[in-house]
C-alpha cells in the first residue's frame, strides 16, 4: 500500500514525532534504570511492572503544575526557547533514513541539513537561559555557547573527512554504499583512512558534547549552577528541554550509525532492514547513558582544552591523512 | 515537491509568502527592539525567512547554508559577544530634540531607496540566467568555486586570514598589556 506523495510525507512526519515522543519518554527510564544498575540500586519500580508507567506518571505531574514565568524574565524568548530547542530535532530526524524505504523525506542535502538545524538547538538553550534573567542560567548560557563552537569544529572536521569517503550527502547514499557486511562500514574504511575508529571516537565524543551530556554537562552542571539554563523554567517548560535532550541525542547518535555502522545495513551482508538501525541506534543511546554514569562532569578548562588542543589537531590531521589516502589509492 | 500534491502553485506561493512575511517580521524585530539580544533574534528570524526564499527558489545549498552559517554561527556569535558586553537593563529611549529631523530624513532616505529599487525591478531588465548550475547542487557549487570563481573563493581565504591574525594580534596585545 502506497499512500500518495504528499499524503506519505504527511504521515511519516507525524510518525516521527510520534517517535520522538515515545523515545524522550522513555529514554528518560531508560536513563534512570541505567544509572540505577551502574549505581547498584533498583531505580524505579513502583509505577507499573519495572517502573515501566514512571514516564506517564512524570508527564502528568509535569503538566499539571503551574508553568511560572519569572517577573523580570524576557517572557517572549522564555516562552519560546523550549519549542525552539524541540523543533529543529524533529527537523533533523525527517531526513534519516530507518531504513531501505523509511525514511520521512530522502533529501540530496540531507547531512546539510542535519547540521543546519542541529546549530539552532544551541541558540534555543543559550536564548533560554539569558531570557530567564538568572545568574545561573546567564552563566550557563556563556558555557554553553564556548563549548558547543569548541565542539562543533572538530565535528564539522570528522564528518568532512567521512564525505570525502563517501563522496555524497544524501543520507540514504551513504548507508547503501555500506552495503554488504560489516568490514564495508565507514568506521572499518582502513583503506580509505587508517585512523577511521579514531573518527567515529572523536565524532561520539563531539556528540556527547553537543548535546550537553555528562562528561560535559557544565551547561546543567546542577552542583554549582542548580540547573543552568534551566533554572527558572517550571513544569512542562522544563519537561520540554529534558526531552528535547534526548531528542538531540537521539539525532546524533542516528546520525552516527548512518555515518559509520552502515545504518540499516545488516552486518553480514544478508537480510538488512529497520531493525539492524534501531539497534546500533539504541546501543549507541545505551553507550551514552553508560558514559554520562560512569565518568564524573569535567572542568570546563578541561573541557576547552580537550576540544582545542586534543581533538581539533587530530581531526585536522585525519583530514589531510584522508585526503592524502584519497589520491595515492 | 513531486507531483501529485494538490494545488501545487497555490502551495508554492503560500510557501512564498510565509518566508517574506517571516523575512519581514524578522526585520521590523531587529530594527524595533529595545533589547540586543531579541534585534538578535530578529535577524536570526529574517535569516530563516530569507533561507525560505532560497529553499522557494531551488537553491536547498544555499538555504540550508544561510541557515548553518547565519542563524547557527553568526547570530550565536553575536548572543554570546552581547552577553558579555550588555548592561542588564536596556537604556531608555532618549527622546531628545530634533527626533522629528531624524526621523523626516530616514523617511526620505527609505522613500529614495524603496522608489530606485522598485523602479529598477518594474522596469530593468531581468537578464535571463545563462544556464542552470544543476539545481545548485553541492558538487555544481565546488566545482564554480574551484573553478570559475576561484579568485573570489581565494580573496574571501584571505579576508577570514587577516580576521583571524586580527584577532590574534588583538588577543596577543590585550594579554601583553594585562601583564
Amino acid at each position: 500500500m502506497t499512500l500518495p506523495e504528499p499524503f506519505r510525507l504527511l504521515a511519516y512526519l507525524a510518525g516521527v514525532m510520534a517517535f520522538v515522543g515515545l523515545n524522550a519518554a522513555y529514554l528518560v527510564w531508560v536513563e534512570r534504570k541505567g544509572a540505577a544498575r551502574f549505581q547498584r540500586r533498583p531505580g524505579p519500580t513502583e509505577v507499573g511492572p519495572a517502573g515501566l508507567l514512571q514516564p506517564l506518571a512524570d508527564a502528568a505531574k509535569l503538566l499539571s503544575k503551574q508553568l511560572l514565568v519569572p517577573p523580570d524574565a524576557d517572557r517572549t524568548l522564555f516562552r519560546l526557547a523550549p519549542v525552539m530547542v524541540m523543533a529543529p530535532a524533529l527537523m533533523c530526524l525527517a531526513t534519516i533514513p530507518f531504513g531501505q524505504a523509511l525514511g520521512a523525506r530522502s533529501l540530496d542535502l540531507g547531512l546539510v541539513m542535519v547540521f543546519a538545524f542541529g546549530s539552532i538547538n544551541v541558540m534555543a538553550i543559550m536564548l533560554g537561559g539569558w531570557a530567564s534573567r538568572n545568574k545561573y542560567a546567564i552563566i550557563s548560557a556563556a558555557r554553553i555557547v564556548s563549548q558547543n563552537v569548541a565542539y562543533e569544529i572538530p565535528m564539522m572536521l570528522v564528518v568532512i573527512t567521512l564525505l570525502m569517503v563517501t563522496g555524497t550527502t544524501n543520507l540514504q547514499e551513504i548507508v547503501e554504499g555500506q552495503a554488504g557486511g560489516f568490514w564495508r562500514w565507514n568506521v572499518f574504511d582502513l583503506v580509505a583512512n587508517p585512523l577511521m575508529p579514531v573518527t567515529f571516537v572523536i565524532y561520539f565524543i563531539c556528540m556527547l558534547a553537543e548535546t550537553n551530556r555528562a562528561p560535559f554537562d557544565m551547561a546543567e552542571a546542577e552542583s554549582e549552577l542548580v540547573a543552568g539554563a534551566f533554572t527558572e523554567y517550571a513544569g512542562m517548560g522544563f519537561g520540554v528541554f529534558f526531552m528535547a535532550e534526548y531528542a538531540n541525542i537521539l539525532v546524533g547518535c542516528s546520525l552516527g550509525a548512518i555515518l559509520f555502522l552502515g545504518g540499516w545495513q545488516s552486518p553480514f551482508g544478508v537480510f538488512s532492514g529497520v531493525g539492524w538501525f534501531l539497534l546500533k541506534l539504541y546501543a549507541l543511546v545505551f553507550t551514552v547513558v553508560w558514559v554520562r554514569w560512569t565518568f564524573p562532569r569535567t572542568q570546563f578548562y578541561g573541557l576547552l582544552n580537550l576540544s582545542w588542543k586534543i581533538l581539533i589537531p587530530v581531526s585536522l590531521g585525519i583530514l589531510v591523512l584522508t585526503s592524502v589516502m584519497l589520491k595515492l589509492f | 515537491m513531486s507531483a501529485g500534491f494538490p494545488g501545487v502553485t497555490l502551495w508554492a506561493e503560500i510557501i512564498f509568502v510565509i518566508s517574506a512575511l517571516t523575512m519581514l517580521a524578522g526585520a521590523l524585530v531587529a530594527v524595533m527592539a529595545h533589547r540586543i539580544i531579541r534585534s538578535v533574534c530578529g535577524l536570526a528570524l529574517c535569516c530563516i525567512g530569507l533561507a525560505g526564499l532560497y529553499a522557494f527558489l531551488r537553491s536547498p545549498f544555499l538555504a540550508l547554508m544561510q541557515i548553518l552559517i547565519y542563524v547557527g554561527a553568526v547570530c550565536i556569535t553575536i548572543v554570546f559577544a552581547v552577553m558579555l558586553a550588555e548592561p542588564d537593563e536596556p537604556a531608555e529611549p532618549t527622546s531628545g530634540h530634533g527626533e522629528g529631523v531624524w526621523l523626516a530624513c530616514a523617511l526620505l532616505v527609505a522613500a529614495v531607496v524603496g522608489w530606485g529599487l522598485a523602479t529598477l525591478v518594474v522596469k530593468g531588465p531581468w537578464a535571463t540566467p545563462v544556464e542552470r548550475v544543476a539545481e545548485g547542487s553541492v558538487k555544481a557549487i565546488g566545482i564554480a568555486l574551484l573553478t570559475t570563481h576561484s579568485l573570489a573563493f581565494e580573496v574571501v581565504s584571505v579576508v577570514l586570514l587577516v580576521a583571524i591574525v586580527g584577532a590574534l594580534a588583538i588577543a596577543h596585545g590585550g594579554r601583553g598589556a594585562a601583564r
